[in-house]
């Protein structure tokens, strides 16, 4: 296991722990608390099992009243807790704490209402993202966001994680929409924000607690906007002899004014990998390898899709492909879909990394990408969230030859961090968790930080759940609210005053 | 008179808001103070005026992204945006002409500050959904950032969107960054007439249930319909007939596929006309500055913004009515963003659950608003002495009211920003 800095144990909760066990079975009683090694041991890691802790304890709750209760008691007790969904966070957002309970909320997994007529549905948080679109389909109904995840992962989790996935540009992530929820604050406080209606009288808390990773309250429930689907989709294939004319050609399509539903891009070594996987028929002499998708009116798709071939014959592109059939258009995406699992074959290790970065410094950050892989003597495949910028290097490395691990950790965080050079970001959709969190100082200030801090302080003032994760320090309240003010002796009389 | 101060950037800003705090004086945050006459009337001793951090510093359309200084007008930013084929797809209203305030004098910071949309909330969001990133100094006097400028992006909290309608309680804005989308070849509308509020509602939801992606459904009861069409040249409300607006954007082959798709699905509703080009561009301006409602459209009348489920629109409003029967009121959102004009004295009020006149209206809106599912009633346009008499925003419930009291004394300690606006 990787190294990894984590806030110190308490040593009293440790030695509480048959009397936590106790209670907590109490609160929530039956099969509702584990506590045996055995029953520990999958919940040790999330989806990356690099990092790995057993928690104290795992809390299966079932009602709002027991979230609740757990949470009251261990706000009382001074017991971290973790929440966690379905446990497919790609940056440890829901490792748990050797002193910290684990609350899980699978047990939260109905559809408790679904109104058409105002397009929402109202979900417990363990449902998966798919969950709702299978749950609202019979009607022509889906749910936009759809992290490639979305057959395992629950909401609640989407919620935390501000989740998107290939039709975010068009249709945006969770926060665009989830129109509210119901969440239980750190000290047993149950709260519901939002509903069937459009925003929120007061600060916007909604918009603080998608992507909040899970540190200011646990999730109950969640009212999403659900739409109807489109009429049709379609899709071109496109290969390139250079990453440089494929990110032109994603500029030009944007510039004409054209939004893709989906608008994804590979590079030689991915393009590889996939088809040898799932010989989607794409170009091995590529080098870059674009997918768009177009969904809507069927007269528009069909507009559309010309303008965008055109566009792509303008850029010099020696492979193109137009979709003709549904059937044809899921063989363009099934190697971008598998793209994960066809570069597993590959190498026996990979570290996916997720930064997003203005499009067109993508060819330089490819170049630069291509000088660090050499520097540390490691391969990267690249697939690529055209249309939002969002980059996943897949850095490929052999965690059985000593010092691997560390290197691809290091590239990974060079590659962050020239993210954040050339005006991107450290993460576009897997978040900060434990694996960005010593990153963060390479996006913001110690003021920024500070200030993000403060809206913990706000929700959860004993800095319980999930600490340890997004921030690179913890700064205890207190200490932040010290205010450091010189007294004006005039008003500034440099500054215009009328 | 309070004392105003003008700084020129973000520093300037940064310490006078320093000063303010070591002096413990409460400061009044302004654009051009468009929206100035919302919300409470705020008691303070100084005036920070931003409008002179003006300017665009960043404009880069193939990457949908814009960053202007909090100060600059928005009808400043509309224009640049517009000459490369882009637009703010939230389709922000204009505060300006239902406030009796000229038209186009917000700044983007403001924009932002007030969460501001338009009819297109219901299919693309408001600011708050296509902000990217901030500039601001917090009420602690420091300076910050959050977000960044890219289109996606999810490291650490979403303060940007945090401060999206906080109103100026919690910092000041300094820079905004936003997402722009292109703006679309084409639009029309289909008009289906002689509604009635419930009847249309239905027909809103049956179009936007459908997959022709409506970017605008609005109902207009006759008056509502006559005034809006005597402020667009008689669009709509010629025969003093309600009308019920359904709006399809995008290139033109697909509008008119889309159009026949709607005119059969809307048939069994009523007579439909179709508006094309410039006048369906003003009918919808129209409705999302409120001209129905103006004050010379209005006089004597106060102004309620309400947010409820599109379903319970009509329902709100006829429980509004049944109380106070010089009520009027016009449908945006599918009906879920329901404007309802008072008189500011309203007669007849003798059977209303309490004092309407004294209270302009909140107790009986707000009690229609939690009966018909829940969400909130904004008092947008009354005297001073009515607003700071009544809460101009929803009373929220304690455990939220507290959380956002901890939230602002995080980022406003000495609670020198805009003190009392939001109450």
């Amino acid at each position: 296991m990787t190294a990894l800095r984590m806030p110190e144990p308490d040593a009293g909760v440790f030695a509480r722990r048959a009397e936590i066990v106790r209670r907590l079975g109490e609160i929530v009683p039956g099969e509702g608390v584990i506590a045996d090694p055995r029953g520990l041991a999958p919940y040790e890691s999330d989806g990356v099992t690099v990092y790995a802790q057993a928690p104290l304890v795992v809390v299966l709750p079932e009602t709002v009243e027991q979230v609740s209760a757990v949470l009251a008691y261990c706000h009382q007790e001074g017991i971290k807790v973790v929440p966690r969904g379905a446990g497919t966070s790609l940056s440890g957002g829901a490792l748990p704490l050797a002193d910290g309970v684990l609350m899980s909320m699978m047990k939260f997994n109905r559809v408790l209402e679904i109104d058409f007529p105002n397009r929402c549905a109202v979900v417990q948080p363990g449902v998966t993202n798919l969950g709702i679109t299978r749950a609202v389909e019979h009607e022509g109904f889906y749910y936009a966001p759809d992290p490639s995840s979305q057959i395992a992962c629950s909401i609640g989790g989407n919620v935390a994680e501000n989740s998107g996935g290939v039709h975010c540009l068009k249709y945006g992530l969770t926060t665009n929409n989830v129109l509210g929820v119901e969440m239980v604050l750190m000290d047993g406080t149950v709260l519901r924000i939002g509903g069937k209606h459009l925003d929120s009288p007061g600060y916007d808390l909604m918009g603080l607690i998608v992507g909040s990773e899970g540190l200011l309250g646990v999730v109950t429930e969640v009212t999403v906007r659900i739409l109807r689907a489109p009429e049709t989709a379609r899709a071109v294939l496109v290969g390139f002899e250079s990453s440089e004319a494929g990110g032109q050609t994603v500029a030009d399509i944007i510039a004409a004014g054209i939004i893709p539903g989906g608008m994804e891009m590979m590079d030689r070594p991915a393009i590889h990998a996939a088809e040898d996987f799932v010989h989607a028929g794409y170009p091995r002499d590529a080098e870059a390898l674009l997918i768009v998708e177009l969904d809507g009116p069927a007269a528009e798709v069909s507009h559309l899709i010309e303008r965008v071939a055109e566009i792509a014959r303008g850029n010099g592109c020696v492979h193109l492909r137009v979709s003709n059939s549904d059937a044809e258009r899921l063989v363009f995406w099934a190697g971008r879909k598998a793209a994960f699992p066809a570069v597993g074959r590959i190498s026996p290790d990979y570290l996916c990394m997720d930064g997003t970065i203005p499009r067109k410094e993508l060819p330089h950050v490819l170049a630069r990408m291509r000088e660090m892989g050499e520097h540390y003597g490691l391969r990267c495949a690249n697939v690529f969230h055209a249309g939002d910028g969002n980059l996943h290097p897949l850095i490929l490395f052999d965690a059985n030859i000593p010092g691997e691990l560390d290197k691809a950790e290091a590239f990974g965080a060079d590659i962050l961090r020239l993210c954040v050079e050339v005006g991107g970001c450290l993460t576009g959709e897997h978040g900060v968790g434990v694996e960005k969190r010593d990153l963060m100082p390479a996006m913001f200030d110690e003021t920024d930080l500070a200030h993000q801090i403060r809206v913990k302080c706000a929700f959860d003032p004993k800095q319980l759940l999930n600490p340890g994760k997004v921030f690179p320090q913890l700064h205890r309240c207190a200490e932040l609210g010290r205010l450091h003010v010189q007294r004006g002796a005039l008003p500034h009389p440099d500054i215009p005053r009328f | 008179m309070a004392e105003t101060y003008a700084p020129r950037d973000a520093d300037e800003t940064r310490t006078f808001l320093a000063w303010a705090l070591a002096e413990e004086k409460p400061v009044e945050v302004i654009g051009h103070g468009s929206k100035r006459p919302i919300g409470r009337p705020v008691q303070a001793e100084l005036t920070l005026d931003l409008s002179g951090l003006s300017g665009l510093s960043l404009y880069e359309p193939e990457e949908l992204v814009l960053s202007a200084q909090a100060g600059t007008p928005v009808a400043e930013i509309e224009a640049a945006v517009a000459a490369r084929g882009q637009e703010l797809a939230f389709e922000p209203m204009d505060y300006g002409p239902v406030l009796g305030l000229p038209a186009g004098r917000g700044t983007i910071g403001g924009l932002l500050a007030t969460n501001l949309a338009g009819p297109r909330r219901l299919s693309k969001g408001a600011a708050r959904d296509h902000v990217l990133g901030i500039k601001a100094v917090s009420g602690r006097g420091e300076a910050f950032k959050a977000g960044g400028r890219v289109v996606k992006n999810v490291t650490g909290y979403d303060l940007a969107r945090g401060l999206s309608g906080s109103w100026g309680t919690l910092a000041a804005l300094t820079e905004v960054t936003f997402k722009v989308l292109p703006r679309a070849e084409a639009s029309e509308t289909i008009v289906l007439s002689g509604l009635d509020d419930h009847r249309a509602v239905a027909a809103l939801a049956a179009a936007m249930g459908s997959s022709t992606e409506v970017s605008g459904a609005a109902h207009l009861p006759a008056d509502a319909a006559v005034a809006t069409g005597a402020a667009t040249g008689g669009t709509v409300g010629r025969d003093g007939r309600a009308a019920t607006l359904v709006r399809l954007e995008g290139v033109p082959v697909s509008i008119a596929h889309r159009a026949d798709m709607l005119m059969g699905l809307l048939a069994p509703f009523g007579r439909i006309e179709r508006i094309a080009g410039a006048p369906s561009e003003a009918l919808w301006r129209a409705v999302r500055d409120v001209a129905a409602f103006t004050p010379d459209r209005a006089p004597g009348t106060v102004l309620w913004r309400v947010s409820v489920a599109p379903s319970a629109g009509p329902v709100v409003a006829a429980a509004v009515a049944r109380a106070v029967p010089d009520s009027r009121a016009f449908y945006d959102w599918q009906g879920g963003l329901v404007w309802l004009c008072l008189p500011a004295t309203p007669r007849g009020t003798d059977a209303a659950p309490s004092g309407t006149a004294a209270d302009a209206g909140a107790a009986t809106i707000r009690a229609a608003v939690a009966a018909a599912g829940g969400g909130h009633a904004t008092l947008i346009r009354a005297d001073a002495a009515t607003r700071a008499a009544v809460p101009v925003f929803e009373p929220q419930p304690a455990p939220l009211a507290a959380l956002g009291a901890r939230l602002k004394a995080q980022f406003d300690p000495k609670g020198i920003l805009n003190p009392g606006r939001m109450a």
